[in-house]
């Protein structure tokens, strides 16, 4: 060992606790982390690409007659829908992803240094979002081979493509829960499907409410999911920012300030 | 070597490297760690020797934050594992059992990271990766994944990639399972720089050759109690007395010789007699003299002579056989002798 490599390190002095912009930077830093993985792994984009290729162009012929009469006035309806429900989907795997990720060493010795707890976390949802804008760019492309074009313009769809990966991101955190607190990457998958199954065809992104009972009707209404699908519509097809842009941005909000901390203690608990 | 570190970094005022209490793991029914103390004086090596699942691994992990400990109290260096800990985790570096590197990534895009995360600039942190990276002998492998690294490469990366911040108090884990020969003899000369240069190291073992080889002090821990704790020389003169090796010149010589061994030293001796070699247990070093004067009157040339201490293999079954079948301590005796 030379003499160099054992210099003292700047004086740092000590503290038992982190500073928020500490705990950022740690967290940026997690998530070049992240970005780097995707790099040397592409094949685990594979989802991204192919998921909302083939959703969109499955969906939008089949029902496209059927609920609008014609495949090019379905399009403005389903494209958004299409869209949060796929970019919601992609977040799962987030959750799996950290659950297999924090089965290796190296989880230990992120524990073992003096960063910000929530930084691994924080960290590795965020490289993610880069999957989410894989797919809300290929969904919105699907849709404009197919004849969509949207009426709020290119300014308004990129804002609706921003709310949906902000809403994505803070979605993931849920998952990123399961992910923390399930034994294996397998059953996170699992779990998470059985939520958003229900939550992502429960909802007004496929179908018109008016078409359902009244009993569903109740819940298709308050389902935070409708109310993203129905600001991504707005944005995109009239360029406005209405109410439900509000309520999803608050929803997001709301998810993240229970997730976060609770994954966080969670998987400070795990050994 | 106070000087290496600056005011920040520096232990408060410890002599006192760990202090651990009565420290307790539970998971479920087995109590992996049950009442455990520890203490490691700062810029000393010191082993954690054990079998496997005698809760040496559990200890470290609660003394590098890692792990809560059910009861019982730690300190690094004055501070509270569990009360202070984002302090302690400023004054350890951790090299886990399995290495605790990512296996995605190169090693230069591994330790830039850490490098990062610990408060290193972006050019800084290049700068340490390389600088690392070439102290442990991996400049030629820096940007491949380590995917493809043998084990002895990831340890020592594991170990770089403990020392970006030049902790005063390194764990490591096992450091050398698994490694071939010649690798652990580098370990081992790397693990005896860092302490060169006013490191402490807290490593566990279940070598016995390994904590002779690095260890100034030694605990024996066995089913989560620590049954034996002492330098290396006190552990073994305590189990065992150690062993006086004779040879004699002219083998006609060495029935007689036998004789006047045991009559001297009064114990049982065994003989070999193509080598010409007597071995005898030497409970009291003073009547080595005697046993000379006796050799040279009779007239019997030696060619050789030296003293063994028993083996810390030895030790090590002594104390962990004991705790096994207590009752049963004739057949342990049986092992050390």
């Amino acid at each position: 060992m030379n003499s160099t490599s054992v210099r003292a390190r700047a004086n740092v002095p000590l503290k038992n606790r982190t500073s928020f912009w500490q705990s950022a930077r740690h967290s940026f830093t997690m998530a070049y982390r992240g970005l780097l993985k995707i790099r040397r792994t592409p094949e685990q984009l594979f989802d991204v690409t192919l998921q909302p290729i083939l959703f969109t162009l499955m969906f939008t012929y089949i029902f496209g007659g059927a609920i609008s009469g014609d495949v090019h006035s379905y399009l403005p309806v389903i494209i958004p829908g299409i869209l949060v429900q796929t970019v919601i989907t992609t977040s799962i795997v987030t959750g799996v992803q950290l659950r297999e990720d924090m089965d290796k060493g190296v989880f230990d010795r992120f524990k073992s240094l003096p960063i910000a707890r929530i930084a691994p976390l924080a960290g590795a949802l965020l490289a993610d979002t880069i999957r989410y804008a894989i797919a809300t760019v290929l969904t919105f492309s699907m849709g404009y081979i197919m004849g969509y074009r949207p009426d709020g313009g290119i300014g308004y769809v990129a804002i609706a493509a921003l709310l949906v990966i902000v809403c994505s991101w803070a979605i993931s955190w849920i998952f990123a829960f399961f992910g923390v607190i399930a034994r294996t990457a397998s059953s996170v998958q699992g779990i998470s499907m059985i939520v958003l199954f229900p939550l992502t065809f429960l909802s007004n992104a496929f179908v018109p409410v008016k078409t359902m009972p009244d009993w569903l009707q109740w819940f298709v209404n308050i389902n935070p999911i409708s109310h993203l699908v129905s600001a991504v519509r707005d944005l995109a097809n009239t360029g406005t920012f209405g109410w439900d842009l509000a309520v999803s941005l608050i929803g997001a909000a709301v998810i993240v300030a229970v997730f976060a901390p609770i994954t966080v203690r969670a998987y400070m608990r795990r050994t | 070597m106070d000087h290496l570190y600056g005011k920040g970094t520096r232990p408060n005022q410890g002599e006192w490297a760990v202090e651990a209490k009565g420290l307790v793991k539970t998971f479920g029914d087995n109590r992996a760690v049950d009442g455990v103390d520890l203490k490691v004086r700062a810029g000393s090596i010191y082993g954690v020797l054990g079998p496997n699942g005698a809760g040496k691994t559990t200890t470290i992990r609660m003394l590098a934050t890692l792990l809560r400990p059910d009861a019982g109290s730690a300190r690094i260096f004055g501070h509270d594992v569990v009360k202070e800990s984002q302090i302690v985790r400023q004054l350890i570096g951790v090299t886990g059992q399995y290495a605790s590197v990512d296996e995605s990534l190169s090693a230069t895009e591994n330790l830039v990271i850490f490098s990062r995360l610990l408060g290193l600039g972006r050019a800084e942190a290049k700068r340490k990766a390389a600088e690392l990276l070439e102290e442990f002998g991996l400049t030629e492998a820096a940007k491949r994944p380590l995917k493809n690294f043998s084990g002895g490469m990831r340890r020592r990366l594991d170990l770089a990639a403990s020392l970006i911040a030049q902790p005063p108090l390194i764990f490591l884990d096992e450091p050398t399972t698994g490694l071939d020969p010649r690798t652990r003899a580098q370990m081992w000369e790397t693990i005896r720089r860092l302490v060169s240069t006013g490191s402490t190291v807290l490593l566990t073992t279940q070598y016995l050759d390994e904590a002779d080889q690095l260890a100034d002090r030694i605990a024996v821990i066995d089913r989560g109690h620590v049954v034996a704790e002492g330098t290396v020389d006190e552990l073994k003169t305590s189990v065992g007395t150690s062993s006086l090796h004779l040879r004699v010149q002219q083998t006609d010589d060495i029935e007689q010789a036998r004789r006047i061994v045991e009559r001297v030293l009064q114990a049982q001796s065994s003989v070999s007699s193509e080598a010409g070699r007597i071995t005898a247990p030497m409970a009291n070093a003073d009547l080595v003299t005697d046993l000379l004067i006796a050799l040279r009157s009779a007239n019997i040339p030696l060619s050789e002579m030296s003293v063994q201490k028993p083996t810390l293999d030895e030790v090590f079954l002594t104390i962990t056989g004991h705790g096994v079948t207590a009752e049963q301590s004739n057949s342990t005796e049986a092992v050390t002798v």
